[in-house]
């Protein structure tokens, strides 16, 4: 994805025209920085008591991991715009969705640590984090989020409810029957709802040109009568002036939007994966236009922030992912007798 | 001979010299070219027969599901992967209306070789939506054949047989049972012979010899059966174990001996509790040995809850070999059918 650098005027007059704001920039920058230090945080515990031997069972963090490192730009340029009660549906990456959302990240880390006090008690973990009172959810099932995120639409268009509810999934999920079962319905209901997709360009090992028949998929929004727009996902302001456009058609009651962002994840699908599939070249581009920086290069060019103000930011994110963290790693495990308990209310 | 380690290389090396002998062939599933359908069951495949028979698809169960059905009325016999069984929901519908009942329904004018390969099982922190078992639920549909490989030489020698059987066969293959690195491993290592070689479907292994009583299991809970009778040895008591293999067919007369000779009947079994394999055994077994049963049959089996991520809450919805134990110590200590019926399990 490569999209012409506008200069400092045309950029003022982009910004303006979004309604992006110095201060909306600058926390956007920290809530991506926070991103950032949590999944990188999470990656360097996860191995703890995995090495040598690499075990899915072993160490502190069971299981699998996917975490969003390069993704950060999608997730806070969608969900800066988004209140607690507008609803997201997230998949089986969801951390950096879940700290845009504006979820508390220490209970969101002690989840992802089994802990008691995390969002779920330790019943979730990693892939199925919940939230009520930020309106969040994911599935660790591909194509999962699109007609849940349709759902929580349907019902805020009943209510009556300026609220809008958000799918994210990435562009293997997108060839799943559910996307275009979901986008005939939205088109056909003019629901609140805007579906976000991650391209990153790969599908666990699959690169996209084993997947798909077109390259991308937003043009298949347009044959529903959806809009639809591709952006650059490594881009903040790019991802923020489109999903500003679609929050406010949807809110409007317009119907849905279709937001395709070209990304990067620059760890591997999940953690222990070897990428076979594609090359250190390839990972080492990518990171040149890596999200964060290209961000705090927009903010000095604007003059918004200098090199002190972005290091400040960056520190003030690190601390909040290492207290996080720290709250996750002291809390205790549930009791064994929980399991038992919560099928039915 | 030589020795292998796990159930993921016995399932691939059968698919292998099957491909060898039969054009008709094809492998189809997600991730299934450079990972190996993730859990190593196609491991190796692409790159000796190409793209164009082995195929990763888009994420897309119900379509994929349904081209193997459409397939294999056409001709093929295609090798399916399900990633996880827990993702049986996204193609169930291809799965159990069509793949299951279109050699019937069509008065036995359309065959339908389709053989299914699938992980399953938790024990490493994967949580409720990738750590399932869920045979029960494709061994309750009529028209699919089970099989439940507990060792690396029953992967292959059944993964041989069910590519030779004109009728849908699911494979289920236990994650912990692989043998691949980043997985713990409850197997042993084996002597397979690397020609091929088949085993007949319904014909149940008496894994250990006893007296006392019949512990009935399979996949991973026939490794953990073992262990138990290991230590009710040492406790004086003597248990047989049995690894029915297949739950379709089922070979119920290997069961109603050890039944009639123990007296005594312990069911152990991964999937959830409730409707599923352990009632139905318990049911074949009961009709057929009432009287010479001294005390009710009794199971260990994963309470009717969805698996949870944290550590003390999935080790105690698991089953394993302390509560095998247990339940068989209850069993033996039932000396009367009268005490017995006094104690209800």
């Amino acid at each position: 994805m490569w999209k012409p650098e506008p200069n400092l005027e045309d950029l003022r007059y982009l910004l303006d025209r979004a309604g992006l704001t110095a201060d909306l920039s600058l926390s956007a920058f920290r809530q991506m920085c926070l991103i950032r230090f949590f999944e990188d945080g999470i990656a360097e515990r996860y191995y703890v008591g995995k090495q040598p031997e690499f075990n899915l069972a072993s160490g502190p963090i069971r299981g699998e991991m996917h975490l969003a490192v390069g993704q950060e730009a999608v997730a806070v340029g969608v969900c800066s715009l988004l209140d607690d009660e507008d609803a997201v549906v997230s998949t089986h990456r969801p951390h950096h969705h879940a700290i845009a959302k504006g979820l508390a990240p220490g209970p969101l880390a002690a989840e992802i640590f089994g802990k008691a006090s995390g969002l779920c008690q330790g019943k979730g973990g990693h892939m199925h984090l919940f939230d009520k009172a930020s309106n969040f959810s994911c599935s660790g099932i591909v194509g999962a989020s699109f007609p849940q995120a349709a759902g929580a639409a349907l019902a805020f268009q009943c209510a009556g409810k300026h609220l809008i509810a958000v799918a994210f999934a990435g562009e293997g999920a997108a060839n799943h029957g559910t996307f275009s079962e979901t986008l005939n319905a939205a088109s056909l209901w003019q629901l609140p709802l805007i579906i976000v997709i991650e391209d990153n360009l790969y599908a666990d090992s699959t690169p996209k040109w084993q997947a798909m028949a077109t390259a991308q998929h937003y043009q298949r929004a347009l044959s529903y009568n959806i809009p639809a727009y591709l952006v650059d996902g490594m881009d903040f302001m790019d991802v923020y002036r489109v999903a500003k456009a679609a929050t406010e058609r949807a809110r409007r009651g317009h119907g849905p939007t279709v937001i395709e962002a070209v990304c990067y994840r620059y760890r591997g699908h999940f953690e222990g994966d070897a990428g076979e599939y594609r090359t250190q070249e390839e990972v080492d581009l990518w990171r040149l236009r890596d999200p964060i920086t290209l961000l705090g290069a927009r903010l000095k060019k604007l003059g918004w922030a200098d090199d002190g103000t972005l290091e400040r930011e960056r520190e003030a994110a690190k601390r909040e992912a290492e207290q996080a963290l720290a709250f996750a790693e002291q809390s205790p495990l549930p009791e064994a007798k929980q399991a038992l308990m919560g099928v039915f209310r | 001979m030589r020795k292998l380690r796990g159930i993921a290389f016995g399932v691939a090396e059968a698919i292998d010299q099957e491909m060898a002998k039969n054009a008709k062939i094809i492998v189809l599933g997600e991730d299934v070219t450079y990972w190996g359908a993730v859990f190593g069951f196609t491991y190796g495949l692409h790159k000796k027969y190409g793209r164009d028979r082995v195929i990763d698809t888009p994420i897309t169960e119900q379509t994929f599901m349904g081209i193997a059905v459409g397939a294999a009325a056409a001709g093929l016999h295609p090798v399916v992967s399900l990633m996880f069984v827990d993702f049986l929901g996204a193609g169930f519908d291809q799965m159990y209306n069509h793949m299951a009942k279109n050699h019937y329904m069509s008065g036995g004018q359309f065959a339908m070789p389709v053989t299914v390969v699938t992980a399953i099982g938790s024990g490493y922190g994967d949580a409720g939506q990738h750590s399932q078992v869920l045979y029960s639920l494709f061994a309750h549909v009529p028209g699919f054949k089970v099989v439940v490989p507990s060792t690396a030489y029953d992967a292959k020698g059944l993964t041989s047989t069910a590519l030779q059987d004109p009728n849908p066969v699911v494979i289920f293959g236990h994650k912990l049972l692989t043998g691949l690195p980043f997985l713990p491993f409850e197997g042993e290592e084996e002597e397979v012979p690397e020609e091929p070689y088949t085993i007949e479907f319904g014909k149940a292994a008496v894994r250990r010899e006893g007296s006392d009583l019949t512990i009935i299991s399979a996949g991973l809970m026939v490794h953990r059966s073992l262990r138990a009778a290991e230590h009710l040895e040492r406790e004086g008591i003597s248990a047989e174990v049995i690894d029915v293999r297949t739950l379709v067919p089922l070979d119920v007369q290997t069961l109603v001996s050890s039944a009639r000779k123990t007296g005594r009947v312990l069911i152990v079994d991964e999937d959830y509790q409730s409707y599923g394999m352990s009632g139905e055994l318990a049911f074949r077994i009961q009709a057929q040995s009432f009287g010479t049963l001294k005390a009710p049959i009794r199971r260990v089996a994963t309470p009717d809850v969805p698996i949870p991520f944290s550590q003390p809450l999935e080790n105690a919805v698991m089953p394993g070999v302390e509560r095998i134990c247990e339940e068989a110590r209850l069993l033996a200590g039932q000396a009367s059918r009268e005490a017995a019926l006094a104690q209800p399990a």
